[in-house]
C-alpha cells in the first residue's frame, strides 16, 4: 500500500526536534500499569505504545495528549493515529491525556501548531502500532508479514483467507521489536483523514457532563477565590478581614505571594500578591469578599488610555527607532514618487474573555501535588508550581480538562499557581475560581498598538515606496518580512515599544489580529489611489514577488497566497455587483496558512450588517473538514466582533471594563448572516487553521464599509466611528 | 440559612442555603449539577440559562428565594438521554468548539421553541442575543435552531 518511508532514524530526530506530541522512544514496548508483560488480565487494554491501546473486542483507545481549548484536537488528532492503525473511526475511544513528558512531546495548545508539529509523528505512532500487528499476526499465522493486509483493524492473509482481529494479536504485538522501517500511506488511500467527524465531546457538551475544571469536584474540597489589585502598579496597604472571617461557610482568609522564582515566558503575573478567601460554597466566599475592607496603594505613576495614546503617538514620530527591515532607498524613492498615500492605524487593549474563567484545582499533600484544570501549556505550569511551592517537579502530576476557550489566556498558568500555593498552605484540596471581574481586570491583554503605514506611487500607479512604523504596549505589531516586504524595492519596516505597568500576552493570531487589518485596509486605499482593482493590485505585487523577489528573507509563498485570492475572487463572483450591498477583500498570512476573504455588508439603519463572508484557505491537507470550517467561521465572527465593539480603557491605573455589561462582544444578531469557506487542495502537509482566519477579516469589513460610506475604519474599534457617522454632532 | 423544596428535573431536592444564594450555585454547589455554567454572574452571557416553567432564566441572578414551587430544568434533565430534538441538531451541526456556553444555548433555545416553535431568522437573533458564544459558533447555533424547529414541527 505505502510509498511513503520514514526511517526510524529519520523519525526520531523528527520527533525530538518538532516534538510533535509524542515521543516513540519505544515506550510502546513497555506495558501499562497493571504489571510484567504477560501478566494483563485478557480482557484489558493492553497497551501498543504511549498513544494507544487495543482491547480484546477491538475498541481501539487512543490518548489525545495535547491540551483542547475548542480547536477541536481531541478529535482530529487522534483521526490522524487511527488511520496509520487503519482502524474503523466507530471503535476509536479517545481519552485526554494528562502532562506526561516522558511519553510525549510539546504538550501546547498555542500558534496553531498542533496539528502542523503532530502530523508525522501522530502518522507514524499509527503506523508504527499497525506493524507490530503485523509481524505479531505473521508470527501466530507462520507466514511472511509481507503477505498480510490489514482493514478496520483486521488483519488478513489472503492467500489462505485466514484472518486475526487486532484485539486477538494485540497482547502479542506489546513487545514487537520492529527493525524496519516503518511505512506510512499514500495520502490518496486515507479513509478518515479529509472526511468528516463528529467532536468526540459533542454529546457529553450537549447533556451537559462535567468537563471542565470549574466542574471539577472533591470530596472535602474546599473553594478558594481571590482579590488582586484594583490596578496595574499598586498593591495592598492594608486588610480588614474581622466582618468577612465572621460569616458563614467562611474556612480562612489569608493572603498569598504566588510569584515564581525561575519566571518563564508563561508566568506573566500582574497581581502576585493576591487576597485568598476560602470557604465551603461558592456563594458564601464571593460574599465574604465582598465584605473585605482593603486599601491600596500605588507605587508608580498610573497609567490612562490618554497616556497610552499620546506616548504611541509620541513613538510614531520619535528618531532613532529599530529598524526591522530596510530595503532599497525608501526616502528617495517616497521624495520623487506622484502620490504619496498614509494613514495611521490603532486599537485597543483587549482582554481575552474566555466564557470560562480563570480556575484550577490543586491538592498539595507535604512534597506531593495534584493539579487538574484547564491550561495551555501544562509543561510549564509543572515547572512553575515547582518553583513557587518548591516542590520536586517528578512529584507535581498536571492533568488537564477540556477547556472552555484558550485564545491564548490559558498559556500563561498563573491562576494554577495560585491553586497550588493556595493548597500547599491549607494543605487541602481546593478548587480556585475567578469571577469575571477577577479575570476580565488582571491583565496578560492583547496589547494597544498603532501602526503608520505610507505609500508611494509612481504616474503610473505602481508601488515604488512602502514604510510601516508599529508601535504598541510591551511589543510591536510588526512583522517586518511579511507581505507587502518582497514585492516593493524601496521598504522600510520599524518597530518600537512602550513599556508598561500593564500585562499583556498572546491573543489568538498574536499581532497579526490587528496588522492583518491595518495593512490590508491600508492596501485597498492604496489599490484606489492607484485607480486599480483591489485584488488584480495584490495580484501584481504577488507576481513581483514571485518572479523577482526583494530580498530573501520573505516569510511568505507568493505563489499560494495568489492562490487564495483567485479562489476567493471566483467563488464569490468578485465582479458581479450587488444593488445594496458592498464588498470588501482582504488576505493574509499566518501561522503557516494562507487566507483570502471577501465580505459583503449591506447597510442598515442600526449600521452594516455582514450579509455574507466568502474564505479562502490554503493550509494543506485538512483532517476533519466540517470542524475546520466551524474554526474558520469562528476566526471570522471572532475577527468581526473584536474589530467592530472590543476595547479596554484605563484611568489611574484600573481598567474601566470588568464584565460583559461594559466590554462588548459580538452576539448573534451582528455576527455573518453566512460564511463560505474553500479549502485549497494541494496535497501539501497541513498548516495552522486555528487562528488564521481572524486576522484578515477586520480588513474585508473596513473596505467593504469603504464602498459604502467613502470612509476609512481605521480606530478600533469601528463601532465607535460608525456611531459617529449616524449621530452627526449637533 | 433557610430550607428550600426545590423541583429540579423532576426531582424534589431540599437545601439548606442563604436566601439570596443564585440559583445557579444551589445546582452547582449543592445539587451537583455542573452542567449550569458560570460565565458573568450578572445576567450578560446566559451561560448560566435554565428553565423555570417554561421560562429560561439567567440562574446566575436568580435567587433561590425566587424559585418557589415552580420546577427547573437544567441541561442534566432536557431529555433522559441527550435526545431533545435541540441535543440532536447541536450533534447534526457539529455546533460546540469549546463548547462551555453551549449548555446555556441550548436552554435558551428550548424557551425559545416553546415560545415561537417556528422562529424566523430574526426571532432567533432576537431570542438568542442574550446569549455568548465567545468561540463564535452562531451561524451553526441558529442553523440548529432550525434544524430542530423542523424536527420538532
Amino acid at each position: 500500500m505505502s510509498t511513503q518511508s520514514v526511517s526510524r532514524r529519520t523519525f526520531l530526530k523528527a520527533s525530538a526536534l518538532s516534538g510533535g506530541g509524542f515521543v516513540l522512544g519505544f515506550h510502546w514496548l513497555s506495558k501499562t500499569a497493571s504489571g510484567a508483560p504477560g501478566s494483563a488480565p485478557a480482557d484489558a487494554n493492553q497497551a501498543i505504545n504511549a498513544f494507544l491501546s487495543i482491547a480484546s473486542d477491538g475498541t481501539v483507545t487512543i490518548q489525545s495528549p495535547n491540551p483542547e481549548i475548542g480547536q477541536n484536537v481531541k478529535t482530529s488528532m487522534p483521526m490522524i493515529v487511527a488511520e496509520e492503525l487503519d482502524v474503523d473511526w466507530a471503535d476509536v475511544v479517545v481519552e485526554q491525556a494528562g502532562l506526561d513528558t516522558q511519553n510525549f512531546r510539546r504538550q501546547l495548545a498555542g500558534g496553531s501548531q498542533s496539528i502542523r508539529l503532530s502530523w508525522k509523528p501522530l502518522r507514524t505512532a499509527g503506523a508504527t502500532a499497525r506493524r507490530m500487528l503485523l509481524e505479531a499476526a505473521a508470527q501466530r499465522l507462520e507466514v511472511p508479514v509481507t503477505t498480510l493486509t490489514t482493514q478496520s483493524g483486521v488483519i488478513t492473509h489472503p492467500a489462505s483467507g485466514r484472518t486475526l482481529t487486532y484485539g486477538e494479536v494485540a497482547a502479542d504485538a506489546a513487545s514487537v521489536e520492529l527493525t524496519a522501517d516503518v511505512d506510512l500511506k499514500d495520502p490518496s488511500t486515507f479513509r478518515i483523514i479529509g472526511t468528516t467527524r463528529k467532536n468526540v465531546d459533542g454529546h457529553k457538551i450537549v447533556t451537559g457532563q462535567p468537563l471542565y475544571g470549574i466542574d471539577v469536584d472533591r470530596e472535602d474540597m474546599l473553594l478558594a477565590m481571590i482579590v488582586h489589585a484594583p490596578g496595574f502598579g499598586m498593591r495592598l496597604r492594608s486588610m480588614d478581614d474581622a466582618a468577612a472571617r465572621a460569616m458563614s461557610g467562611v474556612v480562612d482568609i489569608f493572603t498569598i505571594d504566588a510569584s515564581v522564582a525561575d519566571r518563564q515566558w508563561s508566568d506573566v503575573n500582574a497581581f502576585t500578591e493576591k487576597v485568598v478567601v476560602v470557604g465551603t460554597s461558592t456563594w458564601e466566599v464571593l460574599k465574604a469578599k465582598q465584605a473585605l475592607v482593603l486599601e491600596w496603594e500605588t507605587d508608580g505613576s498610573p497609567e490612562s488610555t490618554e497616556y497610552h495614546e499620546q506616548q504611541l503617538s509620541d513613538l510614531l514620530s520619535a528618531t532613532g527607532v529599530r529598524v526591522g527591515r530596510r530595503d532599497g532607498d525608501p526616502e528617495a524613492a517616497f521624495a520623487r514618487a506622484a502620490k504619496v498615500i498614509e494613514r495611521t492605524f490603532s486599537t485597543p487593549f483587549w482582554a481575552h474573555n474566555t466564557l470560562e474563567p480563570m480556575n484550577f484545582f490543586a491538592h498539595v499533600q507535604g512534597d506531593r501535588a495534584e493539579l487538574l484544570g484547564p491550561v495551555q501549556t501544562p509543561e510549564f505550569l509543572r515547572s512553575s508550581v515547582a518553583s513557587a511551592c518548591n516542590l520536586p517537579e517528578d512529584n507535581i502530576s498536571i492533568g488537564l480538562t477540556r477547556m472552555g476557550g484558550g485564545f491564548g489566556r490559558r498559556l500563561y498558568g498563573n491562576f494554577g499557581v495560585e491553586a497550588a500555593v493556595i493548597s500547599q498552605k491549607l494543605q487541602a484540596p481546593v478548587k480556585l475560581l475567578y469571577t469575571r471581574e477577577d479575570d476580565m481586570t488582571q491583565g496578560t491583554y492583547r496589547p494597544t498598538y498603532k501602526v503608520h503605514y505610507r505609500a508611494g506611487l509612481d504616474d503610473a500607479g505602481n508601488l515604488i515606496a512602502f514604510s510601516v512604523r508599529g508601535a504598541g504596549v510591551n511589543e510591536s505589531p510588526v512583522f517586518a518580512n511579511r507581505f507587502p516586504a518582497g514585492a516593493v524595492d524601496n521598504y522600510l519596516a520599524e518597530l518600537v515599544v512602550l513599556d508598561s505597568d500593564v500585562t499583556t500576552g498572546a491573543f489568538r493570531a498574536p499581532r497579526s489580529n490587528f496588522i492583518a487589518g491595518a495593512e490590508q485596509s491600508f492596501l485597498d486605499e492604496v489599490a484606489h489611489a492607484a485607480g486599480k482593482d483591489p485584488i488584480d493590485f495584490r495580484l501584481e505585487l504577488f507576481d513581483r514577488a514571485l518572479n523577482n523577489p526583494v530580498g530573501e528573507d520573505n516569510d511568505y509563498d507568493p505563489a499560494r497566497y495568489a492562490g487564495t485570492l483567485r479562489l476567493v475572487r471566483e467563488k464569490s463572483g468578485w465582479d458581479q455587483a450587488k444593488p445594496g450591498v458592498y464588498r470588501g477583500i482582504s488576505a493574509y498570512y499566518c501561522h503557516n496558512s494562507y487566507v483570502a476573504q471577501v465580505l459583503d455588508i449591506a447597510m442598515g439603519d442600526a449600521g452594516p450588517q455582514v450579509q455574507k463572508v466568502w474564505c479562502a484557505i490554503d493550509c494543506g491537507i485538512v483532517i476533519n473538514p466540517d470542524a475546520a470550517r466551524n474554526q474558520v467561521e469562528g476566526g471570522i465572527v471572532d475577527g468581526i466582533g473584536h474589530a467592530m465593539y472590543a476595547g479596554l480603557s484605563f484611568a489611574d491605573g484600573k481598567p474601566e471594563q470588568d464584565n460583559f455589561h461594559t466590554y462588548r462582544m459580538i452576539r448573534m444578531s451582528e455576527a455573518p448572516r453566512e460564511i463560505d469557506t474553500f479549502f485549497v487542495d494541494n496535497g501539501i502537509d497541513p498548516t495552522g487553521l486555528g487562528e488564521p482566519s481572524l486576522p484578515p477579516v477586520a480588513g474585508a469589513l473596513a473596505n467593504a464599509y469603504f464602498q459604502a460610506t467613502d470612509l476609512r475604519l481605521d480606530t478600533q474599534p469601528f463601532i465607535q466611528a460608525m456611531q459617529r457617522v449616524r449621530q452627526p454632532e449637533g | 440559612m433557610a430550607i428550600y423544596d426545590l423541583t429540579v428535573n423532576g426531582e424534589a431536592h431540599t437545601v439548606d442555603v442563604q436566601p439570596d444564594t443564585p440559583l445557579l450555585w444551589v445546582l452547582r454547589d449543592h445539587l451537583k449539577l455542573p452542567g449550569t455554567k458560570f460565565g458573568c454572574g450578572i445576567a450578560q452571557c446566559g451561560a448560566c440559562t435554565v428553565l423555570l416553567g417554561d421560562n429560561a432564566i439567567r440562574s446566575c441572578s436568580f435567587p433561590v428565594a425566587g424559585v418557589g414551587q415552580v420546577p427547573v430544568t437544567t441541561i442534566e434533565g432536557l431529555s433522559p438521554d441527550g435526545s431533545h430534538p435541540l441535543q440532536e441538531a447541536w450533534l447534526a451541526h457539529d455546533v460546540p468548539q469549546c463548547g462551555y456556553c453551549q449548555a446555556g444555548q441550548i436552554m435558551n433555545a428550548a424557551a425559545l421553541l416553546k415560545a415561537k416553535p417556528q422562529p424566523t431568522d430574526e426571532e432567533i437573533d432576537q431570542g438568542m442575543d442574550g446569549n455568548l458564544c465567545r468561540c463564535g459558533t452562531y451561524l451553526r447555533i441558529r442553523a440548529a435552531i432550525k434544524t430542530a424547529s423542523a424536527n420538532m414541527g
